[in-house]
């Protein structure tokens, strides 16, 4: 795999950026005409999957805040005498091969998975933008050196480059702690992602340079810095932010990919990729250990995806 | 033409040069002994860490060691392991597997993708355009480990005993279309996608009415004018999931116990055997850049109206 979601935002990336006009999110006021991001949102309170990815995700984040309401018992509670169960009453997920609650550490698993999805995302989308900008900005020699620069950690597989770097922070057997072992996560989900949000990010920039305004500004004699933050981020930010939406569901099921690999965020930490990885010795025998935490990856990821897809469409003046 | 080709194998230099370095520098130059645990329980004996040193050139510097490495690349010689087993032997019994995998992977999702792309491209059917929206969605979401897994519990032994848990040393292409239809399941979805945003956009082109204006049949049309102009950017997609499909077979091989790269790359890790990390991860570098190239490339054969000077 890698990174998944690249390749189709790149596919269609640009509708959005190539509107003029993207103000503050008012748009209510009726003398003044509704900006980029208010008409985005008129169309969005329509679209029943926005709704839909909207909920899911604001349940999410509930359970992450305060698993404590979703589940009565703790994440470490296990009874030995229910090792492997199926789902019953008592245990909605059933048992792990540790006669631990599967639902309950599931529930205390979402707070470490979307944290990494989301730390991931944003330093994805920061340094991206950052080079994106710079490159998209000054363009010649420095855009050569910025892509050629992106171009070599695009080269390298997803899955094959996370592998070797974690591994050699990690040897085999050894046992890093757990905020040492979800930031290598982190870091090393952004390593092999940022080209993306910078190629993004630096298309977008090309575009807003050549319009009116920008031109306008500059002969009046803005500063480079005043250039590059009133005037081109507004305009460009949309369409990286979007690609950091989705980018944020796929990081979440990146974690729970290395974890079943064995080289991501592993016990004691509890993480829907974590149960995963105690889980798959076992998924012949016991596949509900294994598929309630990978459902809850998918379902999380699902609701990323549709927001990301349904904000891009409210976006894009030509899908209207 | 020749301008363009010779200006972008000058690029890919650097970009090679720069990620097989990242690579090596990652597994090499790291703080650590190289020798422990080579040798069981024990320290190694003297003799057996000089001439690993000297085999290797942990001596050297990591610049000269990576371009003496580089060096021998080039002859064609990816070194050997730690007990002396020949890496480029290795890959070449167990590379062809990974291609094997990666080419149906690739030949189901253009298949199933296009198919689909085109059905609800063309807007014949509600239902049937909500039904592969939510299918792609839910290919999407789905990580490819869970797909294969699913498809092994439901089709394998105590499912429906359709397919073995593991393929054999050297499977067939009847044992290969599951995990490649796990393997190629995201990208399926992105090339319906990619495909179906074409057919739409291209169905109010000019050249479309004109078409229907000369009187021309309905499936000419389509088949002719439509398609060949919506499907040019589905072949790009194509042709880097190619090299992007082979780094990321990793995943499905595990899955369904197959011999190909990932597991080599996995024993080369567990025994931390660098020098096959090191040549997995350039060759498939290699892989990855020539195809991007060639792709680029056969864009302007295929669409006359790009012209590369």
């Amino acid at each position: 795999m890698t990174d998944p979601s690249s390749t189709a935002i790149q596919a269609d990336s640009g509708g959005a950026d190539a509107l003029a006009h993207a103000g503050g999110s008012g748009g209510d006021k009726a003398q003044k005409p509704r900006s980029l991001w208010g008409d985005a949102w008129r169309e969005l309170r329509r679209k029943p999957t926005f709704i839909i990815s909207a909920v899911l995700i604001v349940v999410v984040v509930l359970i992450a805040l305060f698993p404590g309401l979703f589940s009565a018992r703790d994440a470490a509670f296990s009874d030995l005498n229910h090792v492997n169960e199926a789902p019953s009453g008592d245990a909605w997920f059933g048992y792990d091969n540790q006669g631990a609650d599967v639902y309950a550490r599931t529930i205390y698993g979402t707070r470490t998975s979307l944290l990494v999805g989301l730390f991931a995302a944003l330093l994805t989308v920061v340094i991206g933008s950052l080079f994106g900008i710079i490159a998209g900005f000054y363009g010649r020699m420095v855009d050569s050196v910025i892509s050629r620069f992106a171009d070599i950690f695009a080269a390298i597989p997803f899955v094959l480059g996370a592998i070797v770097i974690l591994t050699t922070f990690n040897p085999p057997g050894s046992d890093p702690g757990a905020f040492r072992v979800i930031s290598q996560v982190v870091a090393s989900i952004a390593a092999l992602s940022w080209p993306v949000a910078m190629r993004i990010m630096r298309a977008s920039t090309l575009q807003a340079k050549q319009l009116d305004y920008v031109k306008a500004a500059r002969g009046l004699g803005a500063s480079t810095g005043r250039i590059i933050f009133r005037h081109l981020l507004p305009n460009t930010l949309s369409s990286v932010l979007v690609y950091g939406t989705i980018a944020l569901g796929a990081f979440i099921g990146a974690e729970a990919t290395l974890s079943y690999l064995g080289i991501g965020v592993r016990s004691p930490v509890v993480s829907w990729g974590s149960l995963i990885n105690d889980a798959k010795d076992y998924f012949q025998a016991a596949p509900h250990i294994l598929l309630f935490p990978a459902g809850f990856v998918t379902v999380t990821v699902l609701a990323f995806v549709m927001l990301g897809d349904a904000v891009r469409s409210a976006l894009d003046p030509k899908s209207r | 033409m020749v301008r363009y080709v010779l200006r972008r194998l000058l690029q890919l230099i650097p970009v090679f040069l720069g990620a097989t370095f990242l690579i090596y520098a990652l597994v090499w130059a790291l703080p650590g002994d190289p020798f422990a645990g080579k040798c069981g329980q024990t320290a190694c004996p003297q003799s057996f860490v000089d001439v690993m040193t000297a085999k290797f050139n942990l001596n050297d510097n990591i610049f000269v060691q990576y371009f003496k490495y580089l060096g021998n690349l080039f002859t064609g010689d990816f070194g050997e392991t730690f007990s002396g087993n020949n890496i480029g032997q290795m890959i070449g019994d167990s590379y062809p597997i990974t291609v094997r995998l990666a080419l149906i992977a690739v030949a189901i999702e253009a298949i199933i993708g296009v198919t689909a792309g085109i059905i609800t491209g063309l807007r014949g059917n509600p239902f049937l355009d909500n039904l592969v929206l939510v299918v792609t969605l839910v290919l999407i979401a789905l990580p490819v480990f869970v797909t294969g897994i699913v498809l092994q519990l439901v089709l394998g032994g105590d499912g429906l005993g359709l397919i073995n848990a593991s393929v054999s040393a050297d499977p067939t292409i009847g044992e290969l279309i599951i995990p490649g239809f796990v393997l190629g399941s995201l990208s399926m979805a992105y090339i319906a996608r990619l495909t179906k945003t074409n057919i739409a956009e291209n169905r109010r082109s000019d050249f479309v009415r004109t078409a229907i204006a000369k009187g021309q049949p309905r499936r000419r049309v389509v088949g002719i004018h439509l398609l060949r102009n919506s499907v040019l950017p589905v072949l790009t997609f194509l042709g880097t999931d190619i090299g992007a499909l082979m780094g990321g077979a990793i995943v499905t091989e595990g899955v369904f116990n197959i011999n190909g790269i990932g597991g080599l790359i996995f024993r080369g890790v567990s025994e931390k055997d660098g020098a096959t990390v090191t040549g997995i991860v350039v060759l498939l570098v290699i892989v990855y850049l020539m195809v991007s190239l060639i792709v680029d490339l056969l864009y302007a054969v295929l669409d006359p109206r790009i012209r590369y000077d």
